[in-house]
């Protein structure tokens, strides 16, 4: 897209044709002197003397080519040097600039300069910079290629192996079921002979002997429950659902899963999550009711029962732990792997990654492919400014935008999302963060994945006109 | 912009925050007093009519040359007032009623009149025991003086055309001292006796006692007031008078209805979150002064009264059906129609002027006597103005320019909410977002296009911040009961609030726009005052406690006046900071009489709702009733999210209101023009376009009520007042009275049926020149495109056709006359011109020119001979609509020098278009059709 206009010689003239003023060198045989001018659009046609008379006779603006008196005219800068251009010719002698070779302000008084050479100065800098730019980036993106191919490979090797390793657990699986099912038959006769006791059936609840037990083992299960639900332990180290072996790049999204979860939103699991903690913390429990007697029920029959049981049962309860840590792993990675990074998977790199830019107020993360946050720079709660919703790209250029969606909701508004634009760059970072519309971010984000192969920088079109 | 909306920034107002997660969308009424809650209300509504304790006591009669005075008595109380009776000039009658002895001055409203009025003298036509009967000079008017119980009659003739007391609910609470509490009550009666006010009331009666009259509080507020019970109130009578309008601001019809079955209309500037339409519920600003009309004659009345107020309105035949009235029409036994108004207010005193009228266009110039008129704005602030809360940083504001260029769509100011400051700290900017405005000011300048930035007048209570330091040192705050700086939650969070009633802060404050003081301004910007109820999110009824203090008055009785002394001090400021060489341009949200000086107003909150857009019509001729004629509504709607289709017609119709700006709150999607697709880019541009292309007629208009105090979007009784068909319209207006406009405000319309008024009219579609004949109600297919407006058979309208980036690339462009012929074959119209920004055409430098066309032929003379201007504009093209073919048309210009001028001649629609005949606007020149 860039390059097609760029010149290497602009400027330089060749010859002058006469022609009306603001008609573009295609269009001069339509303005023959003299001679009587039908509308460009054919409605009539006018002497030849009421071109550019500053008087609009044909509907489509077609005989002020050089004034302002058309509504819908079109002014054509020639811009020798630079670019030719049209302006709506409402832009023409309004006393501001718009023509680099100042022909548009030829009657306003407004003191315009030529400023064509000085513009193709910058924009060729700039697009030398650019395709510099690209051209490094594109080199880059040819290695994230490479290791995005070795990546899925590895992936896929690993997969199968962990596949393998999966039917021998199931196989201990089993055996174990069966070693703990003999172990516990002697000692469940005994269980219920103790419910009995204990509650006096199951229709009458001895609250009191329930709450002596349970200030016993209180404390125990406060802390079972405790290692059962790790991930909501906000403040702690990786996330125990994140299989760490699993991930070959440095994890640097520490606080939050890996992969997004399809269906339900991060934010309430973790919400969720971080009541329970609160209420444990309190330790106020109310165990009253039967329900939660029965609930609480197998973890103090436990601690009357016999170790040989018990240790098969671990044993069991392991075994299984582990199975369902390979099935963990096998759908990650399987998720991975089917994962759209892009026609050459060069966005793979970016995965597990995240990318920080402070502002004035903020700061913002963006890890790609999981989520967008939002943290105040001096102290506060992180806001969810969207979860990976999707490449959201114009047609033919899809993976030049990603979406995030389903973000914290707003007041009386929409549920936050981000849309991240994508542009070539050698580093891959965030440039800049808005708030177009009130919850809708835009962040700016450079990485060499998108850097196209920089076309030769050659002439394309020779600008002769004056 | 801007009620309390955004929880998450002002996380300390926890009783918002609770009201926000509400969620609803309507206004929550108990936020707000009914007349029940209001204890004076209250005491003065439960009055019963035909008791009237008050007697004039006319050997205290004295007259002068200028007044004439005569004492009241409260038979019940014995207390004194004292009547003060002018004759004014202009045909208006002011009628003063204060205590003869207060306790204390009761407040008497200064500022608002443009002087003292001068007055006509009074002469006694006839005296006896019953009462007096004087004369008003003209036209056999007369006022007579009923001694018991005491009423005042205008009469005229036979006819009376106004009547005071004349329900003998005239109240006036007398200033007292407070007996209900301490020591003995008896001790305390003598007490009371021994001051003596009222010398010769030996045996006072016991004044009960009522609750509300010492100590009221309404929600968790309370207001002490230490003066005790102050109310005034009194009745008018409208004989043969079945339509009142005025009193705005109310989100309701423009023909005010009767409060019998309801509360009566409420004058008190209130921050009204979400307000909800038709009914007489109070809003930003306040206005007390009503016209009543009939086909024989028009009459108002200003009530100059800054307290809370509330006006009662009721009528002999509001209950009847049409065919109620058609009977005792037929019967012959019909009563006279009559509305009954009633004032209320909770302090001050009486001061009412009666305008006489007897056109609408006489009670126009006799309110603007008063009052003043709408200031002349720069022609800039006619055009078009984006605004959002909030353009989020100078990116944004380059980028939403761009946009405007790309999309070829004109505009001339964009807007900065508050998030532009630095922590709602006013005259600041963001650090951040904002980190040099002058680069970004200069950035539109560069495209003659401006800035307005928000000002509101509540203060960020920050040690650092020096606006407030300032402040604080001088005194300058309100102060609270206890004689400390009053605070209350607004947009910073703890904020004061300067006290804009004392001169000497509003010089300060004035000073505070000069540009070494604010920095990053320039003379492309300009300034917004929103919030000045005032608002104050933690106070009752969202504003301010009644019994704070500006210096010896409380806020009750000025609190209706803070707005309008915010405007003043705003305007003054961007006055004085160019040497008074410019005209400034001030949008306020609170208003009071007499605001028109100082520029615009608009709506406040409305919501992205049908009927928030048809409301925008009686809202905004109410204003222009009372002189408020720079008035608009936020374009689509500041609430909630329009669809396009609402989006769309509101563009349509904003483009035809007097300030056409777009507005969105902060949680809505952005909605710039050009982001609802290509069709409807197309549709906004177009109507955007239309407006810059009567950009001469607006501006004209602008000029006149500038001189004349006429309302420049006009209810169309007031054009044709002897036609009952239009005395209730508003769902149409006219602009002038050239141009009718009658927008599409249904959602889905296939079609409206406008009213065409004036039985001798011809109107002309402005789109199609399609001619029709008046004193009907034409139906009129439409579809997206469709913006229904009619030219007057005989007015000529001077436009400029080639729409630019903005109104100044216009400057010197040429003009095209559409002259619309009427069934004599005559027109005429005006072209004023001047440079459309500074107070030079107070120096008399502009061009205003008479066009007429009769006898086939249209000229240009000039009608101030005594002014000079140049300009570069000339005439392009005259486009002459109901003409008949011509041979040939012939150009004389003022050296004599003729021409032949080239014509197209459309049959179809009698459409004659004259080519370019080239004269300078300003000069005096005639055109032939032979």
């Amino acid at each position: 897209m860039f390059w097609y206009l760029l010149l290497l010689w602009g400027g330089i003239s060749a010859v002058e044709v006469q022609r009306p003023r603001g008609v573009p060198l295609s269009k001069r045989p339509f303005y023959e002197e003299n001679k009587p001018f039908t509308c460009l659009d054919g409605s009539r046609t006018i002497p030849f003397d009421r071109i550019n008379d500053d008087y609009c006779d044909c509907q489509d603006g077609s005989d002020e080519p050089g004034t302002a008196a058309c509504p819908n005219g079109n002014f054509h800068c020639t811009n020798a040097g630079f670019r030719p251009t049209f302006i709506p010719s409402s832009h023409v002698n309004d006393g501001i600039c718009d023509c680099c070779d100042a022909t548009d302000e030829y009657n306003s008084g407004a003191e315009c300069q030529n400023t064509c050479r000085e513009l193709w100065r910058k924009e060729k800098e700039s697009m030398q910079k650019l395709a510099e730019i690209a051209k490094e980036g594109f080199l880059l993106k040819q290695q994230l290629i490479q290791e995005a191919k070795r990546g899925l490979e590895e992936k896929q090797t690993k997969l199968g192996e962990v596949q393998n390793s999966k039917k021998d657990l199931e196989t201990n699986v089993e055996a174990l079921r069966t070693a703990k099912e003999a172990a516990e038959q002697p000692e469940k006769e005994a269980k219920e002979r103790h419910l009995k006791e204990l509650l006096g059936g199951v229709d009458k609840v001895n609250t009191a002997a329930f709450e002596t037990i349970w200030s016993k083992i209180r404390e125990k299960y406060v802390s079972e429950v405790r290692t059962q639900t790790p991930s909501s332990n906000t403040d702690g180290p990786a996330p125990v659902e994140t299989p760490q072996e699993e991930v070959r790049e440095p994890v640097s999204d520490n606080d939050s899963e890996p992969y997004p979860d399809d269906d339900i939103p991060e934010e309430e699991d973790e919400d969720e999550d971080e009541d329970e903690d609160e209420d444990m913390d309190d330790g106020d429990y109310k165990v009253t009711g039967f329900d939660y007697i029965l609930e609480c029920l197998p973890i103090f029959t436990k601690s009357l029962f016999s170790s040989a049981a018990q240790k098969a049962r671990n044993e069991f309860e392991e075994a299984e732990r582990a199975l369902r840590e390979v099935d963990d792993q096998i759908r990650n990675l399987e998720k991975e792997i089917s994962f759209d990074f892009g026609p050459s998977s060069e966005f793979a790199y970016l995965y597990s990654q995240c990318y920080e830019l402070t502002t004035g107020e903020y700061v913002y993360r963006l890890c790609p492919f999981n989520r967008v946050s939002q943290k105040p720079k001096y102290g506060g709660s992180e806001t969810n400014l969207g979860t990976w919703g999707k490449w959201a790209g114009p047609e033919g250029n899809v993976y030049s935008v990603m979406k995030y969606e389903q973000g914290t909701g707003c007041w009386q508004g929409p549920n936050r999302s981000t849309t991240v634009k994508l542009t070539c760059g050698k580093e891959t970072v965030v440039t800049s963060t808005s708030e177009p519309s009130r919850c809708e971010y835009l962040m700016e984000f450079t990485s060499p994945a998108v850097c196209q192969e920089a076309p030769d920088l050659e002439v394309s079109d020779i600008h002769e006109e004056l | 912009m801007a009620t309390f909306t955004e929880c998450r920034m002002v996380p300390v107002l926890v009783v918002w925050l609770a009201l926000c997660l509400s969620g609803t969308w309507a206004v929550d009424r108990s936020n707000f007093k009914t007349c029940d809650q209001s204890s004076f209300c209250k005491r003065q509504r439960a009055l019963k009519p035909g008791e009237s304790p008050y007697r004039a006591l006319l050997e205290t009669m004295e007259l002068t040359n200028t007044r004439l005075t005569l004492q009241l008595i409260n038979d019940n109380n014995k207390v004194r007032l004292l009547l003060e009776l002018y004759r004014l000039q202009g045909n208006m009658t002011r009628v003063k009623i204060n205590e003869l002895k207060p306790l204390k001055p009761r407040y008497e409203v200064p500022d608002v009149l443009v002087r003292e009025p001068p007055t006509e003298p009074l002469s006694v036509l006839s005296q006896d025991e019953n009462g007096v009967v004087l004369s008003l000079g003209v036209e056999s008017q007369r006022v007579i003086v009923s001694a018991q119980p005491f009423r005042l009659d205008i009469v005229e003739g036979h006819n009376v055309l106004m009547s005071l007391n004349s329900r003998g609910l005239l109240a006036f609470e007398h200033l007292r001292m407070r007996k209900d509490t301490q020591a003995e009550p008896e001790a305390e009666n003598k007490e009371e006796a021994d001051t003596a006010h009222q010398a010769e009331t030996t045996k006072e009666e016991e004044e009960k006692v009522e609750e509300g009259m010492w100590e009221e509080t309404f929600k968790s507020h309370s207001d002490s007031k230490p003066n005790g019970p102050s109310a005034v109130s009194l009745d008018f009578s409208l004989p043969g008078v079945e339509h009142v309008y005025g009193i705005p601001e109310h989100a309701d019809t423009l023909r005010l209805k009767t409060t019998d079955n309801g509360d009566p209309y409420r004058l008190y500037n209130l921050d009204v979150f979400q307000y909800e339409l038709y009914n007489p519920m109070a809003l930003y600003g306040a206005v007390p002064v009503m016209l009543a009309h009939n086909t024989q004659r028009t009459t108002g009345i200003f009530w100059l009264n800054a307290a809370e107020t509330w006006v009662d309105i009721s009528s002999n035949t509001a209950g009847k059906t049409v065919f109620g009235k058609m009977l005792d029409y037929v019967q012959g036994s019909s009563e006279t129609p009559q509305t009954d108004v009633r004032w209320i207010s909770e302090s001050g005193i009486i001061d009412v002027f009666i305008m006489l009228g007897p056109t609408p266009k006489d009670i126009f110039s006799q309110y603007a006597s008063l009052t003043g008129t709408q200031s002349f704005p720069p022609l800039s602030s006619l055009g078009y103005h984006q605004c959002r809360w909030n353009y989020n940083d100078q990116e944004d504001v380059r980028s939403v320019d761009a946009g405007f260029d790309e999309h070829d769509i004109p505009y001339d100011f964009i807007w900065l909410d508050i998030e532009h400051t630095d922590g709602k700290r006013y005259f600041t900017w963001d650090p951040h977002k904002f980190a040099s405005p002058k680069d970004m000011l200069q950035g539109l300048k560069d495209k003659k296009r401006n800035m307005v930035a928000i000002v509101d007048p509540h203060i960020k209570v920050d040690s650092n911040y020096k606006i407030h330091n300032e402040i604080r040192s001088r005194g300058f705050y309100v102060k609270n009961k206890d004689g400390g700086d009053y605070e209350g939650w607004c947009w910073p969070g703890n904020a004061g609030y300067p006290d804009f009633t004392q001169p000497d802060m509003r010089a300060w404050w004035a000073s505070m726009f000069s540009y070494d003081q604010y920095e990053g301004s320039m003379d492309n910007l300009y300034t917004w005052n929103d919030m000045n109820e005032p608002s104050v999110f933690n106070g009752p009824e969202v504003t301010m406690h009644k019994d704070a203090v500006h210096g010896s008055w409380e806020h009750r009785d000025v609190h209706n006046l803070y707005g309008l002394y915010v405007h003043r001090a705003t305007m003054e400021g961007l006055i004085q900071r160019s040497g008074g060489v410019e005209r400034p341009f001030v949008l306020t949200r609170a208003f009071f009489a007499g605001s028109q000086r100082y520029g615009a107003v608009w709506t406040g909150d409305n919501a992205a709702e049908w009927d928030h857009l048809k409301i925008s019509i009686p809202m905004c001729l109410s204003l222009g009733l009372v002189g408020i004629s720079f008035c608009g509504a936020d374009v689509g709607g500041f609430f909630k999210s329009p669809s396009p289709e609402l989006l769309v017609r509101w563009y349509q119709t904003g483009a035809y209101q007097p300030f056409f700006r777009a507005h969105a709150h902060l949680d809505t999607p952005r909605r710039e023009p050009w982001l609802f697709g290509p069709e409807n880019t197309a549709l906004i541009r177009e109507v955007i376009r239309q407006r810059y292309t009567f950009l001469p007629y607006w501006y004209q208009l602008f000029y006149h009520a500038y001189r004349t105090g006429e309302p420049v979007m006009r209810a169309l009784w007031v054009e044709y007042p002897q036609d009952p068909a239009t005395f209730a319209v508003d769902d149409e207006f006219l602009i002038g009275r050239d141009l009718l406009v009658h927008p599409v405000t249904e959602e889905g319309a296939r079609g409206v049926t406008a009213f065409l008024p004036g039985k001798e009219e011809v109107w002309f579609d402005i789109h199609t020149f399609q001619k029709h004949n008046g004193a009907q109600n034409l139906y009129i297919p439409v579809t997206m495109s469709s913006i229904p407006v009619f030219q007057r058979g005989g007015s000529i309208i001077p436009r400029k056709l080639r729409v630019r980036r903005s109104s100044a690339c216009m400057e010197h462009d040429p003009y095209t006359l559409f002259v619309a012929l009427n069934t004599r074959r005559t027109a005429e119209g005006e072209l004023y011109i001047d440079d459309g920004h500074t107070f030079n055409f107070d120096n008399k430098e502009f061009i205003h020119r008479r066009l007429f066309f009769s006898n086939n032929v249209l000229s240009s003379v000039n009608v101030a001979p005594e002014a000079q201007f140049t300009t570069k504009s000339w005439i392009e093209r005259v486009v002459i609509l109901g003409a008949s073919k011509p041979r040939k048309v012939t150009l004389i210009t003022a050296d004599g020098h003729k021409s032949q001028l080239d014509f197209d001649f459309d049959a179809s629609v009698s459409v004659l278009t004259i080519r370019k005949p080239s004269m300078n606007a300003g000069e005096d020149w005639s055109m032939a059709l032979q």
